[in-house]
């Protein structure tokens, strides 16, 4: 604020002194020419008359010659003086408007707009670095689920492009230098309500300084990283960085997963990815030799992966040389027929368009669907644009590294238990997985959503109320309908990990809840509104686990209890209330 | 030599000097005190309040405070004077006229500070 200020009064030195000069000149011209009053007397301006007249002369106004008409030794005066005022006004606000419209200044009052609106967070937030397919689709999801960020990128159409977004919350942005530590500080790094950083800007380079800054500058700070190269990634790791995603691991591991153990691969995309199609739309990718088209870091990591699981694949690269592709390589762009002949398309199960270029990649697999109808399709999509044209193109499975990333993301901040379920379910076998998936498929028929519940005051007021008065909820009254008590709610409780760090993977009902336990859950959305509805409410519990209403309000609580000792029936949840 | 500072100093002494040139004589007495004087007296305090726009070293600021305190003693003695002189029956009385030189007598004040200010950052700094 005191920087604009400053800024402004300089810059406005030498127009404000002209507008003083032009006016002092003006006036005391006109207090020392002679004039005539209304009775021909010889007649002097007074200086206040004088400073009303060229008042508003100078703004244009010109209520005319006043208090008397002038003489015309005054009117040769007011015609210099008129030229002086006017065009002195015209300069001194044409400055004020060019520093106003001035980039240099623009930026000045947007950074200081942005320090301004970080100051002011009072809740927590997020800090994200790059404004791509990625860090859009996480200020999206957080801002739908009332979690702030703030963003900084180096390009500022991003910014401003943010800023016409229909976003549930105001989302401060800035375009600045991420790499400068001063950005970083000033996007609050340091402030205590900030929850991490995301470094998710295109460049590994950047994104490795950003975790070397704030892993300096704030250690406990939890920092999630892209990195898209294994160099980079072994660094950014080698200084603690929390969680490190690289785009295209991840899409060659869970691939070569969908091979291997179909369910397990089904548990970790529902868990993990927004479907809208239905359960049963599944389509297993076929054994067999497969067709690989680009061998950048993409088409290794694929590579990688199906040769670990033993798939056959034969590589189409145009630059065998330079990308080191292995021995056999089909030398050629794939986009035409005759490359992916040589590279056996017809007797290909699958294809893998995975070149940096996105027409390339259409282009790949339009021409190898004319040469073989029933091949199984993975392509790499590279801009979140190409959205509808990659949905026409009869894609089996898009590989779209800005939303992988996103979703990630979104994932570890927003069920941080999921990455604990995960890494427990992956050593559980194909059998374990068939089992829970035809659990979920039993309950639900469209792609479960997943939620965390930790057993606390703020979240489970009810059952902790249940806990002081010394009765224990199960897990099962959890599960139940708040509203019905014979039916089950639609979702399934997958992980349980109690306060003392204990992990259960598929709790029973039978499993007693203890305060500080956590459990992931995946059901049907609304379940998880029903189910804070029986953790919230002593009543809905009560019925839950009693099977009746508890009495409310005191003097039906005192009725009740008189009742009960009257008959003196088992004991029960009213006079635990009572006490 | 900097021409830059020579303005500087010269608008900030030329306000000491006319604001010291108006409010020499008997307070109460109108024929001591020209209202010309007064009226450049004002003018030139206001550009040197504007010279210093902008200035964001700690001696820059207090320059400013002192030639914004001359600016309000000097606007508000012009004032008095507009209103008595034009505005009431009364006219300017040797009473009225004292408090207008008791005003600029306040503003003469503040700048002998900016001068005073003037001078010792001169002297520290032997450039």
């Amino acid at each position: 604020m005191h920087n604009l200020l400053y800024l402004l009064l300089r810059r406005m030195r030498l127009p404000l002194i002209v507008v003083i000069l032009a006016y002092a000149i003006s006036i005391i011209g006109l207090v020392l020419i002679p004039g005539m009053d209304d009775q021909g007397n010889p007649w002097q301006m007074s200086f206040f008359h004088a400073f009303y007249f060229v008042s508003f002369m100078g703004s244009t106004i010109g209520f005319g010659e006043i208090p008397y008409p002038f003489t015309d030794p005054q009117r040769i005066w007011t015609t210099v003086a008129m030229y002086l005022t006017v065009i002195s006004w015209l300069y001194a606000i044409g400055s004020l408007f060019a520093l106003l419209k001035d980039p240099a200044f623009q930026r000045i009052v947007a950074f200081t707009k942005f320090t301004r609106a970080v100051k002011a967070i009072r809740e927590p937030f997020y800090l994200i670095c790059g404004l791509g397919d990625a860090g859009h689709l996480v200020i999206r999801d957080l801002a739908t689920h009332n979690i702030r960020s703030i963003i900084i990128d180096r390009d500022d159409s991003k910014i401003q492009l943010l800023r016409l977004e229909d976003l549930p919350l105001v989302v401060p942005g800035i375009s600045a230098d991420v790499t400068n530590t001063s950005t970083l500080l000033t996007a609050g790094l340091l402030k205590p309500e900030c929850q991490g950083v995301l470094a998710l800007t295109g460049s590994d380079h950047i994104n490795m300084t950003i975790a070397i800054t704030s892993k300096l500058l704030a250690p406990e700070l939890p920092v999630i990283c892209r990195a898209e190269s294994h160099d980079s990634q072994d660094n950014i790791a080698s200084f603690g960085t929390d969680y490190i995603i690289n785009p295209f691991d991840s899409f060659a591991k869970r691939f070569a997963m969908m091979f291997q153990s179909p369910s397990m691969y089904m548990v970790y995309e529902w868990m993990t990815t927004i479907h809208e199609s239905p359960l049963s739309d599944f389509r297993v990718p076929p054994r067999g030799t497969w067709v690989l088209c680009g061998f950048g870091r993409f088409g290794k990591a694929v590579w990688e992966s199906l040769s670990f699981k033993g798939i056959q694949t034969v590589i189409i690269e145009a630059d065998v040389a330079k990308t080191g592709a292995p021995e056999g390589t089909v030398e050629g762009r794939g986009t035409e027929a005759i490359t992916l002949y040589e590279g056996g398309i017809e007797q290909a199960v699958g294809l893998i368009a995975g070149t940096d270029d996105d027409a390339n990649n259409l282009s790949i697999i339009m021409t190898a669907q004319k040469l073989n109808k029933d091949l199984f399709i993975v392509a790499r999509q590279n801009l979140s644009t190409n959205d509808t044209l990659f949905a026409a193109a009869g894609i089996d499975i898009i590989m779209q590294s800005g939303r992988l990333i996103g979703q990630r993301v979104v994932d570890l901040i927003m069920t941080p238990l999921l990455s604990d379920f995960l890494r427990m379910a992956r050593d559980q076998n194909e059998e374990w997985a068939n089992v829970l998936v035809s659990r979920v498929i039993g309950v639900l028929d469209k792609p479960p959503d997943s939620w965390v519940m930790t057993i606390s005051q703020q979240q489970t007021p009810a059952i902790l109320e249940l806990l002081n008065m010394g009765c224990t909820t199960t897990l099962g009254g959890l599960l139940t309908d708040p509203r019905d008590i014979s039916t089950a709610l639609p979702c399934v409780a997958l992980y349980l990990k109690h306060a003392n760090n204990k992990e259960v993977l598929l709790p029973g009902n039978e499993i007693q809840l203890q305060d500080g336990d956590q459990l992931l859950f995946c059901g049907q959305a609304d379940a998880e509104t029903h189910m804070h509805w029986s953790t919230g409410n002593l009543h809905a519990l009560g019925y839950i686990c009693n099977g009746y209403d508890l009495p409310s309000g005191s003097l039906w609580r005192w009725l009740d209890t008189r009742k009960q000792r009257r008959s003196d029936n088992k004991p029960d949840m009213a006079r635990d209330v009572q006490e | 030599m900097n021409l830059e500072k020579v303005f500087f100093a010269f608008f900030i002494v030329l306000a000491l000097t006319l604001n010291f040139g108006f409010f020499l004589g008997d307070l109460d007495d109108p024929n001591h005190h020209n209202v010309y004087e007064l009226y450049a007296a004002l003018v030139v305090s206001l550009i040197a309040t504007i010279m210093k726009f902008g200035d964001r070293a700690h001696i820059g600021a207090v320059l400013l405070a002192t030639s914004l305190v001359a600016d309000l003693q000097l606007i508000a003695a012009v004032i008095v004077w507009t209103l008595f002189a034009h505005a009431s029956d009364a006219g300017v009385t040797p009473m009225i006229m004292a408090s207008i030189v008791s005003l600029s007598g306040g503003a003469l004040l503040a700048n002998v500070t900016s001068v005073v200010i003037l001078v010792t950052e001169t002297v520290m700094f032997r450039r």
